[in-house]
């Protein structure tokens, strides 16, 4: 095996995204020499953004591309497919798998929707008797949480609602003037709707410059108003001198020697296709749920003939995703409104977070609601479907006016909630296939139960009411049970979690309470691996809190010598 | 547009910055280089970075196309979508027609780069003309303008067009989608549909008085 340098560093982190730029983050701060290797390629959103890009500045008009299937001006390389690096399903499995790869990972691609679990989320089980609990309470990541809207900043309001933690807020920014409607129409129906929670400056903040309200998050922020990993994690932590940053670097396995302790990570740099090897006292995991579950079982040796961390079989296991469904409809009230501006910030100002008792409802858990609407950016697929408008079609000069009328009329509502572990949703080794790197790849298994199928129903009838309250028609029929009632593939809300899942008990669980390897002192995980549940709340946050309690474990125990 | 309602200021009360729609290209430039440089406290490297690009992006909008060839469409193709996008978007007080704005241009690259387009666009091109040599024993660019209106009649409100014409009503709802959205995504059709944003605002006031008054909303 061949190596740049026999530098032997403190800790090495696989990936740069919301878990690994804390790692980083926080380790270097303490001092340790650290090395991060990411699968993709470098990214600046000073200089890489297309931020305030016209659509017609580019021939596409803003059109997906492959690498970027949300669009060509999203910041996020990856997608759903990558050139020689597949992934199988098994018959009948539904499942898509979106990956990053590039500096910061993910946090070039989310929402910014922010949200702590709540007291309930770490102890459902003690509730309803399914799933599990985590090892540990809200009570102990409180002050992680705490420091995470500190560092990074989130905007917010003070609610006081039980499981929806309040945090340290930024103010949030008044809702446009479709969400006072929606907020109306919630009230009538009984729905709780609140300003939204989202990591974005409505103040500087350490240096960094406030909001300027373009509404264009996704395409990275030049003036880094918002969150990714890189602006605020990555290149403060490069500033320490401490942190070595391996970009195209593949990796294929955590090393062991003959006691089964970690040495390091084998990698493939992906320019000259040579593998290659750093070593280090720690090695993190942090390359995504699923990733890292892949990661270690390819880590084979005699002392962990299952891979590595995985001597209770439980790697791979208990994934989930949040589940969803959308709704969207004409409101006739928004016709010929007055030309403004309402891009505000990159998310909705609004958000419904879970409302109701389950005692009433055949479901267990809940699910937040995402509000979208407004007159956006004209890009590629604008106002597609003019036909299902009232006026049912035409051409010419009546039809250029009806788009003027209906520009900015549709309101619609995404469901985000909270799937049950179950055995039947993981991944696995393909026994065959290999990836372009001659890295073993996974095999998904998927498979929702009537919980998340229950719960997408009383989706669509709360979506369905509220645009109705609003006077507003939605154009499609609800979908039926056999289509699950239109819930979304696994996987494809990008909130996938578990599968190095954390536990008191080594026989059902992969690390510990410190997301520290039962069966190897020396590894930890950092993504949404080490996640129990996964609550109807988007993971980053939690992610980010629970990485550095994770490291200031890890800091403790090498100042313990105990590492 | 009135503006009253959309000024934004900056943050230290000196300047203006305008964000309706009359906003003209240099005061974007302008608005985009000079506020991070002005009001915002970041690192001077990060501002010249952020500069830098947006003024390189909004140069490449000014450069001018020439004569332009087609690359998916042959000649005869080309003339009749010509016809028919601007059938589907024409000129009128507020804006020009599809043609003016580059919809062809628009729809020529996107079937080169996305062959998903390719089959129903030609296929649709080839229905329509089927319908004109069929009821006029011409191809569609050859018929009059009350011949070509009485073809699109029948084809372009689907709950009323008859089942016969059911391939060219579908190919007639993904046209009219694509063409206004290349249409409304071109600088005229930006202008021509009221959008405003893609700005610095250097405040974010909530939706002006109009706007909420419109929904019968208000802030409390």
């Amino acid at each position: 095996m061949q190596s740049p340098k026999r530098l032997m560093y403190d800790v090495a982190i696989v990936g740069s995204g919301a878990g690994g730029g804390m790692v980083a983050h926080v380790l270097t701060k303490a001092g340790a020499n650290v090395v991060m290797l990411e699968a993709g390629g470098p990214w600046d959103n000073a200089k890489d953004s297309a931020m305030l890009k016209w659509p017609y500045q580019s021939p596409r008009r803003g059109a997906s591309t492959k690498e970027r299937p949300f669009g060509e001006f999203d910041a996020c390389i990856g997608g759903w497919e990558l050139d020689g690096e597949p992934y199988t399903k098994a018959e009948g499995t539904k499942f898509d798998w979106w990956r990053a790869r590039m500096l910061g990972g993910r946090t070039n691609h989310w929402g910014r929707i922010s949200l702590r679990f709540g007291p309930d989320d770490f102890k459902a089980k003690g509730r309803d008797g399914l799933g599990d609990d985590w090892p540990i309470s809200y009570d102990d990541m409180a002050p992680y949480y705490d420091k995470v809207d500190r560092l990074i900043g989130v905007f917010g309001s003070k609610e006081g609602l039980r499981n929806h933690p309040d945090g340290d807020f930024l103010p949030p920014p008044r809702p446009r003037c479709h969400e006072l409607l929606v907020k109306d129409a919630s009230d009538k129906l009984g729905v709780t709707c609140i300003p939204s929670r989202l990591s974005i400056l409505t103040k500087p903040l350490h240096g960094r410059a406030a909001c300027h309200y373009c509404g264009q998050c996704n395409r990275g922020c030049m003036v880094n108003a918002n969150f990714t990993s890189p602006n605020v994690l990555i290149f403060p932590a490069m500033k320490t001198g401490k942190l070595t940053i391996l970009t195209n670097a593949m990796a294929r396995e955590v090393t062991t020697n003959a006691q089964g302790v970690a040495t390091g990570v084998s990698y493939v740099d992906k320019h000259s296709g040579q593998d290659r090897h750093v070593q280090a006292r720690i090695v993190v995991l942090a390359a995504s749920a699923c990733e890292s579950a892949r990661i270690l079982l390819n880590s084979k040796s005699s002392v962990h003939p299952n891979g590595l961390a995985n001597s209770s079989g439980v790697v791979g296991k208990y994934i989930t995703d949040t589940t969803g469904t959308s709704v969207g409809g004409f409101i006739p009230k928004m016709m010929d409104q007055p030309a403004h501006n309402c891009d505000g910030v990159g998310g909705l100002h609004v958000y419904m977070p879970w409302w109701i008792d389950n005692k009433k409802l055949d479901f267990p858990r809940g699910y937040h609601i995402e509000v979208w609407g407004g007159r956006g950016v004209p890009s590629s697929g604008f106002m597609g479907g003019i036909h299902r408008y009232p006026k049912g079609g035409g051409y010419g000069k009546e039809l250029k006016a009806d788009y003027r009328h209906y520009y900015g009329t549709s309101i619609g509502f995404d469901g985000r909630g909270e799937m049950i572990p179950n055995e039947k949703s993981y991944c696995e080794i393909d026994p065959e296939k290999k990836d372009r790197y001659g890295i073993p790849v996974l095999r998904f298994h998927w498979e929702w139960s009537d919980h998340e199928i229950n719960q997408v129903k009383h989706m669509q009838e709360t979506f369905r009411a509220l645009i109705a309250q609003m006077g507003g028609t939605v154009n499609n029929q609800m979908p039926s049970k056999e289509r699950g009632y239109g819930i979304s593939n696994g996987g494809s809300i990008i909130h996938e979690v578990g599968g190095v899942r954390m536990g008191d008990d080594s026989d059902s669980s992969a690390l510990n309470a410190n997301c520290q390897a039962h069966a190897c002192k020396n590894l930890f995980v950092a993504d949404g691996g080490p996640f129990v549940g996964q609550a109807d709340k988007n993971p980053t946050w939690t992610i980010l809190a629970l990485a550095w309690r994770t490291s200031e474990g890890i800091a403790r125990m090498m100042k313990e010598g105990a590492l | 547009m009135k503006t009253e309602d959309g000024r934004s200021k900056m943050k230290d009360g000196r300047s203006k910055m305008k964000d309706g729609s009359d906003l003209s290209r240099r005061d974007m430039l302008k608005a985009a280089i000079v506020a991070p440089l002005a009001f915002i406290p970041f690192a001077d490297a990060d501002a010249a970075h952020a500069a830098h690009h947006a003024m390189a992006a909004l140069q490449g909008q000014a450069a001018g196309a020439p004569a332009y060839a087609p690359k998916f469409f042959h000649a005869d193709e080309w003339k009749q979508l010509r016809v028919l996008v601007n059938l589907i978007i024409p000129k009128d007080e507020r804006s020009g027609s599809a043609t003016d704005a580059g919809v062809p241009e628009f729809m020529d690259f996107i079937c080169t780069e996305y062959p998903g387009y390719q089959t129903w666009v030609r296929d649709g091109l080839r229905w329509l003309d089927g319908l004109a040599y069929d009821t006029y024993h011409k191809n569609f660019t050859n018929c009059s303008d009350a011949e070509r209106r009485a073809m699109l009649d029948q084809i372009a409100w689907p709950a009323k067009a008859k089942p016969e014409m059911r391939a060219g009503v579908q190919f007639f709802n993904s046209m009219r989608d694509f063409t206004a959205s290349g249409f409304f995504s071109s600088e005229m059709g930006v202008k021509d549909i009221g959008y405003i944003g893609n700005t610095w605002l250097m405040e974010w006031k909530g939706c002006p008085k109009p706007a909420l008054d419109h929904l019968g909303v208000r802030y409390t």
